[in-house]
């Protein structure tokens, strides 16, 4: 039998530490949904979403209930919708409001996939779509959207971060009198990556199966339970290294085991475990925590680059050998309104928008729900934008974008979102303008892949 | 199929007649049990073979989470495959 001690061990980490399945999500192709009257394409995503999603909701709860293991989220990501939007003459619009219905229908609380893909250029459908994205998130409430517009090998699309710069702010905007929600809907990557289980950003790309089942799980209150026992005061660095392997082993197992359980019940391969540690703002629950943990006052501090390195470097190792398939974004997130001890660190004046941006070289996304003054001029996001995928590219690594302008709140008030997505401190923004540089448009070349300094 | 049914919370009496008649009654076979009392804290699982159970694992768990709230208890039912998974390499 299963020693007694490992049972307990694992019911302390589900009751008392927050582990949990953050989300299954189901990715699904909408290639052969492309038509040229956007109606019918409209009537066939809807129709082919709901067809293989029927059961994904309620064999999430089977599972739930069978493991005793809670998964928070049932989603669906989908093929970028700016491909299906270059063959049908319209507004891309529609496809949103299919996407929101399919949603409802199956039961997901997320939808992802009202994306584009133009890290080089933008081809037929793209501008379309992108220009849509606004009134899209404002007019659905289940629907996610992801723009990439760099990558190491093709180089930054600068027309496309200024672009974006303008697209989150009307996002903000438009949903201004509900927390700026729409902006919070957005993500801006470089190296977006096609198996991606996690929201916003989440979307089912080409080089997928028609139907996959990726699982995205989190436990940042199990990893700093795991640092900050008794044995693990006076621990060097390289144990606490070895002691979050362990426990990221551990998640990582679980996530396989779900993940396996669910494409097995539904019919569908079995795609990737992500690793993420995903913090919520529940007390326990912070990635900050972690690196306080491990011996930082405060998150933010100098410091907490390298921690977080060892961090994000510790869970994959980890990880990687508990799942026979490994994907998505895979490390530590570092979303402000999300984290308890971000928006503290935030509050204490510890953590400012230029540590997070280094931190991002070394977490596994990038800046993600930070807060900026509603008044932040359009160049100065297409700014952030065009840093966060640099970082990316000259590192071979994804990095994100989702800032959220708080329209009408200035520096030190508070947005509040509630539930999962928790409230975030306006951070102060340096308001030089690039206006000049990112007005140049064009693309930065793709970088050299030698001389590596 | 077996599962590992862990029954926490302050000791009483009763509780394995309690969790052991609601496992009958489900045709649930006990192949194995140990408890403990750690710090005042009653510590019970059991490994139970729910193959021939004749209702569904769901309903076998909401059951027995039941039967050990009448008793103040905290009752887990699960699948024992999350334990060698994240236990065994």
């Amino acid at each position: 039998m299963i020693s007694n001690k490992d049972i307990l061990e694992t019911i302390k980490m589900i009751r008392g530490e927050n582990l949990d399945i953050r989300t299954v999500t189901m990715g699904i192709s909408l290639l052969d949904c492309a038509d040229a009257d956007i109606d019918k394409a409209c009537v066939k995503v809807y129709d082919k979403i709901t067809r293989l999603a029927e059961n994904h909701v309620r064999t999430g709860e089977q599972i739930e209930k069978r493991y005793g293991i809670p998964i928070i989220n049932k989603r669906i990501s989908v093929t970028p919708i700016a491909m299906l939007a270059a063959s049908a003459k319209g507004e891309p619009v529609k496809f949103a409001y299919a996407l929101q219905k399919a949603a409802d229908t199956t039961g997901v609380n997320y939808i992802g996939g009202y994306s584009a893909l133009v890290h080089k250029g933008f081809s037929a459908g793209d501008k379309e779509l992108i220009e849509s994205i606004p009134n899209a998130l404002a007019e659905t409430s289940k629907v996610c959207s992801s723009v990439n517009i760099g990558s190491t090998r093709a180089g930054i699309n600068i027309d496309a971060a200024a672009l974006m710069g303008r697209i989150i702010i009307e996002a903000a905007k438009r949903t201004a009198d509900n927390f700026c929600f729409g902006a919070a809907k957005i993500v801006v990557f470089c190296n977006a990556v096609e198996d991606n289980p996690f929201m916003a950003g989440a979307f089912h790309g080409i080089g997928e199966p028609d139907c996959v089942i990726n699982v995205g799980v989190s436990g940042p209150g199990v990893v700093r339970s795991a640092i900050s026992k008794k044995e693990m005061q006076d621990a060097d660095i390289g144990e606490i290294a070895e002691t979050i392997k362990r426990t990221a082993f551990k998640i990582t197992r679980m996530g396989q085991l779900v993940g396996t359980e669910a494409a097995k019940a539904l019919g569908v391969p079995f795609g990737i475990v992500d690793l993420s540690l995903a913090p919520t703002p529940a007390v326990g629950d912070s990635v900050a925590h972690i690196l306080e943990e491990m011996g930082l006052e405060k998150c933010g501090g100098y410091g907490t680059t390298a921690a977080l390195a060892l961090l994000n470097d510790a869970v994959k190792k980890g990880g990687v050998m508990a799942s026979s398939s490994v994907g998505g974004l895979s490390g530590a997130f570092i979303p402000v309104s999300e984290d308890a001890g971000m928006i503290d660190a935030v509050k204490a004046g510890a953590l400012s928008l230029e540590k997070l941006e280094a931190m991002t070289a070394v977490c596994s996304v990038g800046l993600d729900m930070v807060v900026v003054p509603g008044d932040t001029d359009v160049d100065v996001i297409s700014g952030i934008i065009a840093d966060q995928a640099a970082i990316g590219m000259i590192n071979n690594k994804t990095t994100a974008v989702r800032v959220i302008p708080a329209i009408g709140k200035k520096e030190g008030e508070m947005l509040e979102f509630g539930g999962l997505f928790g409230s975030g401190p306006v951070m102060p923004v340096n308001r030089f303008s690039p206006g000049k540089f990112i007005k140049r448009g064009g693309r930065i070349p793709a970088p050299l892949q030698s001389l590596r300094n | 199929m077996r599962a590992v049914i862990t029954v926490t919370g302050r000791d009483t009496v009763g509780i394995l007649a309690k969790i052991t008649a609601a496992c009958a009654s489900a045709n649930v076979n006990v192949m194995d049990m140990s408890q403990t009392v750690m710090q005042d804290l009653f510590v019970m699982t059991m490994l139970a073979d729910v193959s021939k159970c004749n209702i569904e694992f769901t309903a076998l768990s909401d059951k027995l989470k039941e039967c050990g709230k009448e008793m103040s208890m905290e009752v887990h039912v699960m699948h024992e495959d999350i334990f060698n998974s994240m236990h065994r390499i």
